[in-house]
């Protein structure tokens, strides 16, 4: 079966990507292979977060929550956010005048001959 | 072609009977009320045997004169739309067209997938008998809104399809918010429908007829029809969760069971369906010389790309995440589709990029409906298993649900854009048609795309990385059933992103040169 779909202006065959993937998957490998730490022992002190001496906290309490993620992006556009907050309202009664004002705007582009 | 094997009688009838069978298990489902496990069983047998009946119907239509199949309730033959001494059809017909059967095979597959799923997933609910009837109550609603060739069963099916998926949607009523979404549901779609019916009173009062075929022949560039097909646009488009419409899609999609979720995914699907076509047959006669319409549906998908796609950003709620991602994704085809009709007059336009938009809008049509299925479903495993929605609570689930966290995965890179699942392949298609239409659209879908991709990274770093969190250390893999559906879906994710080119040849290019042959579908239907 042939696996290359044609778009129109070019071509995309998932055999490239995987072609991609090999190529790369191998030169990380080799330089995984080739340059690992040799000082590295795992199960060791080396390996336990160093934060000044202090001991190590629970993970529940150091995880990354989903309200960490994005944070700054959120906060970056908080005044687009506050406006579409206050689009969904959650209220049925807004949902129908939505519904009703996208309406009436499609009526007057397509009756009105906008 | 299978059909040729099969005897000729039960293959002419095969539109009814993909209606007939789940409508008669739905009738016979709350027989089975003290045998919540026998419902079960009932409803994965009767939608797998929709399913199958799709595929003959598919193979059927193809092998039909001009790929297209009438079939006329009650007459004297199946085929006998005209029949003699009538000028004008009078019967309740199906139109069946590669449109059609394209969202036919939708419409029983996922269904299917969700019977199996619910197997597992739904075994601790009770009602389980009234659960399974409305499934297979919604998808004959889905299946006759797509097969129909008359205006009116079109909103007597939408109708069936609305109740049952508002009835499923509130289904788990010890949640106050399930029994809310569900009632928010029902009203708008109510409110939708009415808007319908008066269409298609307006329609029936000036042509004296519903159907599509002839109708389709017969409309006008008058006032009144063009206040028809405003109508018909905007509910279509509120219906199938196109923004700013869109406010009910995470609040059903979120509250409805997982496999509810999936669903509903192919029932705002199959409004879409209605749109296209509202806009291509039976109003193509006219929109042909109104490019606004489809302005109006480009700006509708910009709107909902870029609004579904940040709102989820800000959501706890696991599956609210996902509903907004789907209201993004209604906005690619809504887009594509736009971009199409605006170009229906140019006959150049058309040939250059207006099939291509058409063709990536129809392609991202099936993958929205496999890979948002497979997330949902994903999303409901995660709940059932930790028994939280709220994904602050959630983290290192991978760990415990390994299977679970493959096929999110999957699904996240499939709606992220990523090769080689099967959301690039109709991405790059809808990038490089719009692009050529106006940069600025292809720009914001790309866009919207890393936003979706970034979307998904966080929450399957909140819910699935980092180390195994103590409230979930009860949390086991979910049950043989949905990690069976899940599978499938997974594996269809990835083969529609391997082969396209197939699914093109095969479901998508007979679809839009349906959409396209106006002629064609209203060549029988009289005078």
């Amino acid at each position: 079966m042939d696996l290359t779909l044609l778009t129109g202006y070019g071509f995309w065959n998932p055999l490239l990507w995987l072609a991609f993937l090999l190529i790369f998957g191998g030169i990380s490998y080799f330089l995984w292979a080739l340059r690992g730490n040799p000082a590295y022992k795992p199960g060791t002190e080396q390996v336990k977060p160093f934060i000044s001496g202090n001991p190590e906290p629970a993970k529940d309490l150091v995880h990354i929550r989903a309200r960490h993620i994005y944070w700054g992006f959120v906060e970056g556009l908080r005044g687009y956010y506050s406006f579409a907050r206050k689009m969904h309202t959650g209220d049925v009664r807004d949902y129908a005048l939505w519904y009703l004002g996208v309406g009436v705007v499609v009526l007057i582009l397509l009756v009105g001959g906008i | 072609m299978i059909v040729e094997y099969l005897p000729q009688q039960f293959v002419q009838n095969l539109p009814a009977l993909i209606i007939a069978i789940p409508l008669l298990g739905a009738f016979i489902a709350p027989l089975l009320k003290k045998h919540g496990r026998a419902a079960a069983g009932w409803t994965v047998a009767i939608t797998g045997m929709a399913f199958l009946l799709a595929i003959l119907l598919m193979d059927y239509v193809r092998a039909s004169q001009g790929g297209m199949v009438v079939y006329v309730f009650g007459a004297d033959s199946p085929g006998l739309t005209l029949p003699s001494g009538y000028t004008v059809p009078v019967r309740i017909m199906f139109q069946i067209d590669g449109l059609g059967v394209l969202m036919a095979f939708l419409c029983t597959l996922l269904p299917f997938l969700a019977a199996v799923y619910s197997v597992g997933f739904a075994r601790k609910e009770t009602g389980l008998e009234k659960y399974y009837a409305l499934m297979m109550l919604m998808t004959v609603g889905m299946l006759g809104m797509v097969l129909t060739g008359d205006i009116f069963n079109l909103f007597v099916f939408l109708e069936i399809n609305s109740i049952a998926g508002a009835a499923l949607v509130g289904f788990r009523n010890y949640r106050g918010e399930a029994a809310e979404a569900g009632f928010k549901y029902i009203a708008i779609s109510a409110f939708g429908a009415l808007m319908v019916l008066f269409s298609i009173g307006i329609l029936y009062g000036k042509y004296g007829n519903l159907n599509i075929a002839y109708l389709s022949g017969v409309i006008e560039y008058s006032r009144l029809d063009l206040i028809a097909l405003g109508l018909l646009l905007t509910t279509f488009a509120l219906k199938c969760g196109a923004a700013p419409m869109h406010h009910w899609v995470p609040d059903a999609y979120g509250e409805a069971p997982g496999s509810i979720s999936m669903m509903m995914v192919i029932s705002s699907l199959s409004s879409l369906y209605a749109l296209i076509r509202v806009c291509f047959i039976l109003f193509g006669g006219i929109v042909i010389s109104l490019p606004a319409v489809g302005w109006i549906l480009i700006i509708m998908g910009l709107i909902s790309m870029l609004l579904g796609a940040t709102m989820s950003l800000i959501q706890k709620d696991i599956k609210r995440f996902i509903g907004y991602q789907a209201v993004s994704q209604t906005g690619y085809m809504v887009m594509a589709i736009g971009v199409g009709l605006a170009v229906m007059g140019d006959p150049v336009a058309m040939q250059t990029y207006g099939r291509n938009a058409l063709t990536a809008g129809l392609f991202h049509l099936i993958n929205d409906a496999i890979y948002m299925g497979l997330l949902f479903l994903a999303a409901s495993a995660v709940i059932y298993a930790a028994r939280t929605r709220n994904m602050d609570e959630m983290g290192g689930l991978a760990r415990k649900m390994p299977y679970t966290a493959v096929f999110f995965l999957i699904g996240a890179a499939s709606i992220g854009g990523l090769p080689p699942f099967s959301g690039f392949a109709s991405k790059l298609l809808i990038y490089e048609s719009v692009f050529a239409f106006n940069p600025v659209l292809a720009v914001v879908a790309m866009v919207t795309s890393i936003i979706a991709l970034a979307a998904f990274a966080k929450q399957f770093a909140a819910v699935f990385l980092g180390p195994p969190l103590s409230n979930l250390k009860r949390v086991r893999e979910s049950p043989r059933s949905m990690l069976i559906a899940m599978a499938v879906v997974a594996f269809l994710t990835v083969l529609f992103g391997l082969y396209p080119q197939l699914v093109i040849d095969w479901l998508v290019r007979p679809a839009v040169e349906a959409m396209l042959n106006l002629a064609g579908y209203g060549a029988w239907g009289g005078a």
